[in-house]
C-alpha cells in the first residue's frame, strides 16, 4: 500500500489554522456558536474574516504563497505524513462530521490509519486529575480493549488520558490525538509516552508541525477523537471537565457514549456519574464495552484471579471498603502491623491492589474468584 | 625576656598544637600578637590586660610581642587567653611555673579575671595526652570533660589569680571527676510509649531501626511524622563506649555538650530552608554540619520535598561513606556522619493527598512535587511508610508498647547482623554480593521473582527488598528467610516510579 497523501490545498488549511492560531484564542469561548470546533467548520475566507478581520487579507495571501513542494519538505523534516480528506485512507468516522479536520498530520506507522475505523475504535477520556482508581481503571479498560483488538484512542494527557495509553500499549494499539503539532510532546513529561505511541501506535494532530499547544485546539481535537470512535468511554471526570465536551460532540454525532461510575460523594467522578444518569451505557470493565460495541458474548482475555485465603480476603476487603494505608487495614482487621503488611504485599504480588508512589493501596480491576 | 607556654587550637573535631611566645622588652609600651590570630584571639590582648589588673598583677608597661606558633597554622577562638595571659606573666618574671614545658594551659578570661569555659575541651584534652604531657590547666566548667581522657593531671581553674598560688605551691586543686557518657537517653527522653496505635508505623519504625535502613514517611501534617522520628533515637541500641566518646567529642566542638554529658543516641533536625554548608559543613572557617551532629543518631528531614535541592545532592555521598571531607586551601577535614537518615513528605503540596476529593492541586504541580519526593536522594531510602491520621479511638486508647521493649528486640537483630557481618556493621550498609548470600526459603524466592515479574523492579529495588527482608527476618531470629518475611519486605519497600 502506498504511503497516504494530502492535497496542497488541504496542507494549506492546516498551515492557516497554525497562522490564525493566536486569533483564534481570543476570538474563541465557551458560548455557543464561538466554540472552537464551531469555529473550525468555517471555510478558509470566512474564518479568517471571523476571527482575525484586520489581518485576514495578508494571511490568506501569505498561506497561498506557500509552494507546494515547502508544504511537503516541512512534514518530511519533522518526520511527519499527511492524510487529506480526499484520500481514501483518510478514517471513515471523519467522512460524516460536519466539522471534521480537512487533512491530519501524523507520526507513526501510517498502514494503521487502515484499522481506524468507527466499529474498531474506542476512545477512552477523562480528568487530567484523576484519582488512583480512575487512573487503574483507565489502565485496566484499555488494556482489556486492546487485548481484544479495538484501537484505544485518547489525548496523552495527564491522568486518565495517559494511563489509557499505557494499558493499551501493554496489549495493542494506540492512537493519541494532540491539540498541537504531532512532532510536539506535550505535556513535556509525557515526552517517553509520546515516543511509545509514535512507535508502536499512532499520534494524530489536524494542525502542522511544530505548532505549540493553543488552549483553543483542545475542545478542537476532541472532535476529532469523538469522531474517529464508534464508542466514547469517560473514566472520570469533575463537572466542567474537557471530557465532557467530547462526551456531547460523540453524543452529537450519534455514536455511543459510556461512562465509569465512581462514589456519588466523588468530586472526581460528578461527570462520569452525570453521563450514566443521563442514559450512557455503564462500563464496569472492558467486557461491558465490547458488548456494547460488538453485541453480548464476546470475550476479553480476562482470567479470573487466584483463590485467597480468609486472611487475604478479609484485608482485601478492608481496602474494598476505602481503607489505603497498610496502617488503617491493620487497624481495622485489627492485627498487627507486620501482619497487615504482609498481607497486603501478597495481595499486591497477585494483582489484586495497586500500591501508589506515596504508599497507598488501591484495588485494582483483577476480580476475585469467590467474590 | 621570653617564656612560652603550650596550647590547642580547635581544627574540626580535633585539636591542633600551638606554642605561645611572649617577649617582653624595653621600648614604647605596646602588645601585640602575631602568628595568624582571627578575631577572637586578636582581641585577647584587652581581656588580658584587663584580667591582669583586676587579679593583683602589673600588666608591664614594655613593648609586648606574642606570637603564635606555628605561624601558618590560622589560630580560632578565645582558648588562646590564659596561655597568653600565663606566658606573659612568667616573661615579665611575675610567675615561675614549675613543669611548665610539660603542661597545657586553655581557658577564656574573663576581665575580672574568671576563667570561662571553651568549646572542644575534650579534643583538646586527647591531644595533650597523645603528645605526652603530664598536666593540663583548663576552666573549671571544662573539668569533667577534661578528665574524659586520662592519663593527664587535671588542674581546674576558677580564676586567673588562682595561678599564683598554684606556682607557689600554697594550693592543691582537686581532681575532677570524668564526666558520666550516657550510652541511652535516659528518663524524660521521648518514649515510643507515646505513639498511639499506629501500628504499621510502629512496625516500619522497628525494621528501620533494626537494619539501620534510611526511611520515608508520607502522610497528611499532623499525623504524628515528627512524633515517630524523635522517638526513633530510643529504640536505636545502646552506644558503645567508644561511639559515646565520638558523640560527646562533636558535641564538645559545636558548644552544645551540656554539663551533664551526651545523652545516648543525637536526633537533628534541621529546618528545610538549611544551606548546604550548614547540612553536611562547610563555610569558611569551615564548620560543622547537621550530617556530623547527628553522627551515631538520627537525622530527620521533614518536608524532605522543600529542601533545596543542592542541599539534598550534597548529602548524597556523606550518607554512601559516613564521611564528610572538608578541603581549603591548606587544610582538610574529614568528619564522621554515620546517621540514620529519616524524612517526611506529605502527599501532595496541598497535604491532603490525590485521592483526597478536597486536594486542591493541580495535576502538573501534584506531578512535580512527587517526581521530587522520587528524586530528592529516593535511590539512598530503603523504607517506606504510609501514615494516616490517628483515629480518635486510638489517641484516646492505652499507650503503645515503650521503647524499652522495642530496643531489646532491635538489639538482638542487630547483634545477629554483626555476628554475620562483623563488628559495628548493620543489614543496611549489605554489598550487593553480601545481598546475594541471603538464605531465602523457596516459597520466599518465588514470591520475590513473582513480585519482580510483575511490578518490573528494577535490580536496585530487588536488592533493597532482599536488604528489608533480611533484618524483617533477623527481628524474627531466623536464618533464612520466610516467605511471610519476604511478603512484609515487600509492603515497606520505598516505590519507584513505573
Amino acid at each position: 500500500m502506498s504511503a497516504p497523501a494530502a492535497c496542497p490545498g488541504c496542507l494549506r488549511r492546516a498551515r492557516l489554522l497554525a497562522h490564525l492560531a493566536p486569533y483564534v484564542e481570543k476570538a474563541a469561548t465557551r458560548a455557543p456558536g464561538s466554540r472552537s470546533p464551531e469555529l473550525l467548520r468555517l471555510s478558509n475566507e470566512d474564518l479568517a474574516a471571523a476571527v482575525a478581520p484586520q489581518a485576514a487579507a495578508q494571511i490568506l495571501a501569505g498561506v497561498e504563497a506557500v509552494p507546494a513542494a515547502r508544504l511537503e519538505a516541512d512534514l518530511l523534516a519533522a518526520r511527519c505524513w499527511a492524510c487529506c480528506r480526499h484520500d481514501e485512507r483518510f478514517p471513515g468516522g471523519l467522512r460524516d462530521a460536519a466539522d471534521a479536520p480537512w487533512a491530519l498530520i501524523g507520526r507513526g506507522d501510517p498502514a494503521l490509519l487502515g484499522g481506524l475505523e468507527p466499529e474498531a475504535t474506542v476512545t477512552v477520556v477523562g480528568s487530567r486529575r484523576a484519582s488512583t482508581y480512575g487512573r487503574e481503571v483507565a489502565r485496566e479498560i484499555s488494556r482489556g480493549l486492546a487485548a481484544a483488538g479495538l484501537v484505544v484512542v485518547s489525548g496523552l494527557a495527564f491522568g486518565i488520558d495517559g494511563n489509557a495509553h499505557r494499558g493499551a500499549l501493554e496489549a495493542g494499539l494506540t492512537v493519541a490525538v494532540l491539540g498541537c503539532g504531532a512532532d510536539v510532546a506535550y505535556p513535556a513529561s509525557h515526552r517517553g509516552l509520546w515516543r511509545r505511541v509514535c512507535e508502536r501506535g499512532l499520534v494524530l494532530s489536524e494542525l502542522p508541525p511544530g505548532t505549540g499547544a493553543w488552549r483553543w485546539a483542545f475542545p478542537a481535537r476532541n472532535r476529532i477523537m469523538a469522531a474517529l470512535a464508534g464508542m466514547t468511554v469517560v473514566v472520570e471526570a469533575a463537572q466542567r471537565s474537557g471530557s465532557l465536551i467530547t462526551a456531547d460532540l460523540a453524543a452529537d454525532l450519534g455514536r455511543d457514549l459510556g461512562a465509569v461510575p465512581g462514589p456519588v460523594n466523588s468530586r472526581f467522578s460528578a461527570g462520569a456519574n452525570d453521563l450514566l444518569a443521563g442514559g450512557a451505557c455503564v462500563v464496569r470493565d472492558a467486557q461491558d464495552v465490547l458488548d456494547a460495541m460488538l453485541g453480548p458474548g464476546v470475550r476479553t482475555a480476562g482470567r479470573p484471579g487466584a483463590a485467597l485465603e480468609p486472611r487475604l480476603r478479609d484485608a482485601l476487603a478492608a481496602v474494598e471498603s476505602g481503607e489505603q494505608t497498610c496502617d488503617a487495614v491493620a487497624a481495622r482487621l485489627d492485627v498487627p502491623g507486620a501482619e497487615a503488611a504482609a498481607a497486603l504485599a501478597t495481595l499486591e504480588a497477585l494483582g489484586y491492589l495497586a500500591c501508589s508512589l506515596v504508599g497507598t493501596y488501591s484495588r485494582t480491576m483483577q476480580a476475585a474468584p469467590d467474590v | 625576656m621570653l617564656a612560652t607556654a603550650q596550647t590547642f587550637t580547635l581544627d574540626g573535631i580535633s585539636a591542633r598544637p600551638v606554642r605561645v611566645e611572649v617577649d617582653v622588652r624595653r621600648g614604647l609600651p605596646a602588645f601585640q600578637v602575631v602568628g595568624l590570630p582571627d578575631a577572637a584571639v586578636r582581641e585577647a590582648r584587652e581581656r588580658v590586660r584587663a584580667a591582669l589588673g583586676n587579679c593583683g598583677f602589673e600588666f608591664p608597661l614594655k613593648r609586648i610581642v606574642a606570637n603564635l606558633a606555628p605561624a601558618s597554622l590560622r589560630k580560632a577562638g578565645p582558648g588562646l587567653d590564659l596561655p597568653i595571659a600565663v606566658a606573659l606573666l612568667i616573661a615579665a618574671g611575675q610567675l615561675e611555673l614549675d613543669g611548665a614545658a610539660r603542661m597545657a594551659l586553655v581557658g577564656e578570661l574573663a576581665l575580672d579575671g574568671t576563667v570561662e569555659p571553651v568549646n572542644g575541651m575534650l579534643a583538646i584534652a586527647e591531644a595533650a595526652q597523645e603528645r605526652g604531657l603530664e598536666t593540663i590547666v583548663v576552666p573549671a566548667a571544662n573539668g569533667p570533660e577534661a578528665a574524659l581522657a586520662g592519663g593527664l593531671r587535671v588542674i581546674c581553674l576558677e580564676s586567673l589569680g588562682q595561678v599564683a598560688a598554684l606556682a607557689a605551691g600554697e594550693w592543691a586543686p582537686e581532681r575532677p571527676e570524668p564526666m558520666a557518657l550516657r550510652l541511652q537517653g535516659g528518663e524524660g527522653r521521648p518514649d515510643l510509649a507515646d505513639l498511639r496505635g499506629q501500628r504499621h508505623l510502629r512496625h516500619a519504625l522497628e525494621v528501620a531501626a533494626a537494619g539501620g535502613h534510611s526511611m520515608l514517611m508520607v502522610g497528611p501534617p499532623g499525623a504524628g511524622k515528627s512524633l515517630a522520628a524523635s522517638r526513633l533515637p530510643s529504640i536505636l541500641p545502646a552506644l558503645a563506649p567508644g561511639e559515646a566518646l565520638e558523640v560527646a567529642r562533636i558535641a564538645s566542638s559545636h558548644g552544645s555538650l551540656g554539663p551533664e554529658g551526651p545523652a545516648g543516641r543525637p536526633f537533628r533536625a534541621p529546618h528545610h530552608t538549611i544551606s548546604p554548608a550548614g547540612l553536611v559543613g562547610g563555610g569558611n572557617p569551615p564548620g560543622l554540619g547537621e550530617a556530623t551532629l547527628a553522627n551515631r543518631g538520627v537525622l530527620f528531614l521533614d518536608e524532605i520535598c522543600e529542601f533545596r535541592r543542592d542541599a539534598l545532592e550534597a548529602l548524597r555521598t556523606p550518607l554512601e561513606s559516613g564521611w564528610v571531607s572538608i578541603v581549603r586551601a591548606g587544610s582538610r577535614r574529614r568528619l564522621p556522619c554515620r546517621f540514620m537518615l529519616v524524612a517526611a513528605a506529605n502527599p501532595c503540596p496541598c497535604g491532603r493527598g490525590e485521592d483526597d476529593p478536597e486536594c486542591q492541586c493541580e495535576p502538573l504541580a501534584a506531578r512535580r512535587y512527587q517526581a521530587k519526593l522520587s528524586g530528592a536522594l529516593a535511590d539512598r531510602i530503603d523504607l517506606l511508610a504510609a501514615i494516616r491520621q490517628p483515629s480518635a479511638e486510638e489517641i484516646a486508647g492505652p499507650p503503645g508498647e515503650p521503647s524499652s521493649a522495642v530496643r531489646e528486640r532491635v538489639a538482638a537483630a542487630r547483634e545477629r547482623q554483626e555476628a554475620r557481618l562483623g563488628p559495628g556493621r548493620c543489614n543496611a550498609e549489605m554489598s550487593p554480593a553480601e545481598v546475594r548470600e541471603c538464605a531465602l526459603a523457596a516459597d520466599a524466592a518465588a514470591l520475590l521473582s513473582d513480585a519482580y515479574s510483575r511490578r518490573r523492579l528494577s535490580g536496585r529495588a530487588h536488592d533493597r527488598v532482599l536488604r528489608l527482608a533480611r533484618t524483617v527476618a533477623d527481628l524474627a531470629g531466623g536464618a533464612a528467610i520466610e516467605r511471610e518475611q519476604m511478603a512484609q519486605a515487600l509492603q515497606l519497600r520505598r516505590r519507584d516510579r513505573e
